[in-house]
């Protein structure tokens, strides 16, 4: 008897986000219409995608055959330039993040100093860098110097708001038994945080090395210097199995930053 | 000697977690802070080294007051507290030595301390305290590599490399197994008696209290509610701590003074 009567019973997952059926229809409606509308508002030259595919495929070609010789010289003064930019700003960007971060955390800062840390943070988050670039070339002229003070400043933004947070995360127990010992409060940072965040801040900083160095070849191309101004000329003068050798070149350099990078992480922890 | 005088504590989210406490410690004198979980015996001990703000009343440990204290004359009086904390609390990733060390930071100047130059004194008093609570030969290995039992030894060191004047404690036991936590507790006690330290121990389990406690504070909805030797605890004083149960139970395995058979049957109060 009771058997017959569980049976009967069902069930269905209650709706989470949207209780009301008539909204879900409303919303789900709307932007189907909405994604038609915008797709037939894109115009598409179709004579100019069939160029484009045929100069693709001559990129392709150059990437194919690349070009080490005839402009290795240039390729090898960008490289340069953009290894001095990745390096020297990731160093400097730490230097600063730092103080930021510690100045960022709550744990710690008192909160007039909270905020003004967190400003610089959303300050220097809050751009591209791309647009910090543009403004700094037209500051400090073509060159990797602009490009150095692209990439530290897009550093301490990163740097110090994860540094931050990871502060801020650090087991409170070992603050308070340190504070406890009647330590002050740089003893209270170098023995309870600094121990607790040191590992995730080495592998932060190698981190942003490896970005540094792939927005060093990006940032070129607005005329901050390195290996990304070198691509955009060879690129500019069709020359594209020079292009080809440059492409390369950076992905060779990316994936050996990066597994270094990541063996070292775990090597820290 | 400490002396509480009508202590207060309401929280900002306006939990009353202290109500007008006052007792005061003689030297060499245990005491077992117990009471229900939220009863105030946390916000209790740590008011006394002012990691929580005490709202109204004073503290004094010898002729200093504590609760006037600021800056860097509270750090000072920090360093004549030791502390021993539930989890241990040990700075995980530094050293056995580092985290004993780590008692004097607030003698040593700031770069000393940085460049781990301790003044001989302190490393020698630091190696026959590892010695003392049995750990003689793991001052380098690093602090999450040792059992619990070990870090808690740790946390006894570092706490009585201060050379305090007090001993705080909270719930030093409630992370070790029953044998573990009795070693732990006859440590406690035997280092007050060797050096004559005052010592207040916050602790959940009841039959640990009366056995290594010379005197128990029994603490409910963050008043006193008993305040008396051990011996004294009864019936009707645990009723009056914790409200009504059938104590019964518990009084039977209390009752013989045999360890063992205390050993075993030490965690019965907490089942009931």
């Amino acid at each position: 008897m009771t058997g017959a009567i569980t049976s009967l019973r069902t069930w269905k997952r209650p709706p989470v986000l949207l209780k009301d059926p008539r909204w879900r229809w409303t919303i789900l409606l709307g932007s189907a219409i909405y994604l038609v509308l915008a797709i037939s508002s894109v115009e598409v030259n179709w004579f100019r995608v069939y160029e484009g595919l045929e100069r693709g495929w001559k990129f392709i070609q150059g990437f194919l055959s690349p070009d080490f010789n005839s402009r290795w010289r240039d390729i090898q003064a960008g490289l340069i330039e953009s290894l001095t930019m990745t390096l020297t700003s990731t160093v400097a960007g730490v230097l600063i993040s730092v103080p930021i971060g510690l100045g960022a955390a709550r744990n710690l800062a008192p909160l007039p100093m909270y905020t003004i840390c967190r400003s610089i943070i959303t300050l220097s988050r809050s751009f591209q860098e791309i647009i910090i670039a543009i403004l700094l070339v037209a500051m400090f002229g073509f060159g990797p110097f602009a490009g150095f003070l692209t990439l530290t400043f897009a550093s301490i933004g990163f740097l110090s708001k994860l540094l931050a947070e990871d502060i801020e995360d650090c087991d409170s127990a070992q603050i308070e038994a340190i504070r406890a010992t009647g330590a002050d409060w740089w003893q209270v940072v170098n023995y309870a945080v600094q121990s607790q965040v040191m590992p995730r801040l080495i592998g932060l900083s190698l981190y942003r090395l490896d970005i540094n160095f792939r927005e060093s070849s990006v940032i070129g191309i607005v005329g901050a210097g390195g290996v990304g101004a070198t691509l955009n000329t060879a690129i500019d003068r069709y020359e594209y199995d020079s292009a080809g050798a440059i492409l390369i070149i950076i992905i060779a350099i990316v994936l050996v930053v990066e597994y270094s990078s990541s063996y070292i992480r775990r090597w820290v922890q | 000697m400490l002396e509480l005088k009508a202590l207060s504590k309401t929280y900002k989210t306006g939990d009353r977690a202290l109500t007008n406490i006052s007792f005061s410690v003689p030297a060499g004198q245990v005491v077992g802070l117990i009471g229900p979980s939220g009863a105030g015996k946390s916000s209790l001990i740590r008011c006394i080294n002012r990691l929580v703000e005490p709202s109204s009343g004073s503290i004094y440990l010898g002729e200093t007051e504590l609760t006037k204290l600021s800056g860097r004359t509270l750090r000072q009086a920090r360093r004549r507290i030791g502390m021993i904390f539930q989890e241990y609390a040990l700075v995980e990733r530094l050293t056995v030595m580092e985290n004993v060390l780590s008692g004097r930071l607030g003698y040593v100047s700031g770069w000393r301390s940085f460049l781990r130059r301790y003044p001989q004194a302190d490393i020698d008093q630091a190696f026959s305290l590892l010695e003392r609570v049995g750990l003689g030969d793991h001052y380098n290995k690093r602090a999450d590599e040792l059992s619990g039992g070990q870090r808690q030894r740790v946390g006894i060191a570092r706490a009585l490399e201060q050379n305090p004047e007090l001993l705080l404690a909270d719930e030093p036991t409630a992370s070790l197994d029953p044998k573990t936590s009795r070693q732990i507790m006859r440590l406690i006690q035997g280092v007050c008696r060797e050096r004559n330290l005052p010592a207040i121990i916050n602790i959940h389990d009841v039959v640990l209290a009366q056995n290594f406690a010379d005197r128990i504070i029994g603490l409910r909805a963050g008043q006193v509610v008993f305040d008396g030797p051990s011996s004294a605890l009864s019936h009707e004083a645990l009723t009056r701590i914790y409200g009504a149960e059938d104590w019964d139970q518990v009084q039977q395995s209390s009752e013989p003074q045999n360890d063992e058979f205390l050993f075993s049957h030490a965690k019965v109060l907490e089942l009931t």
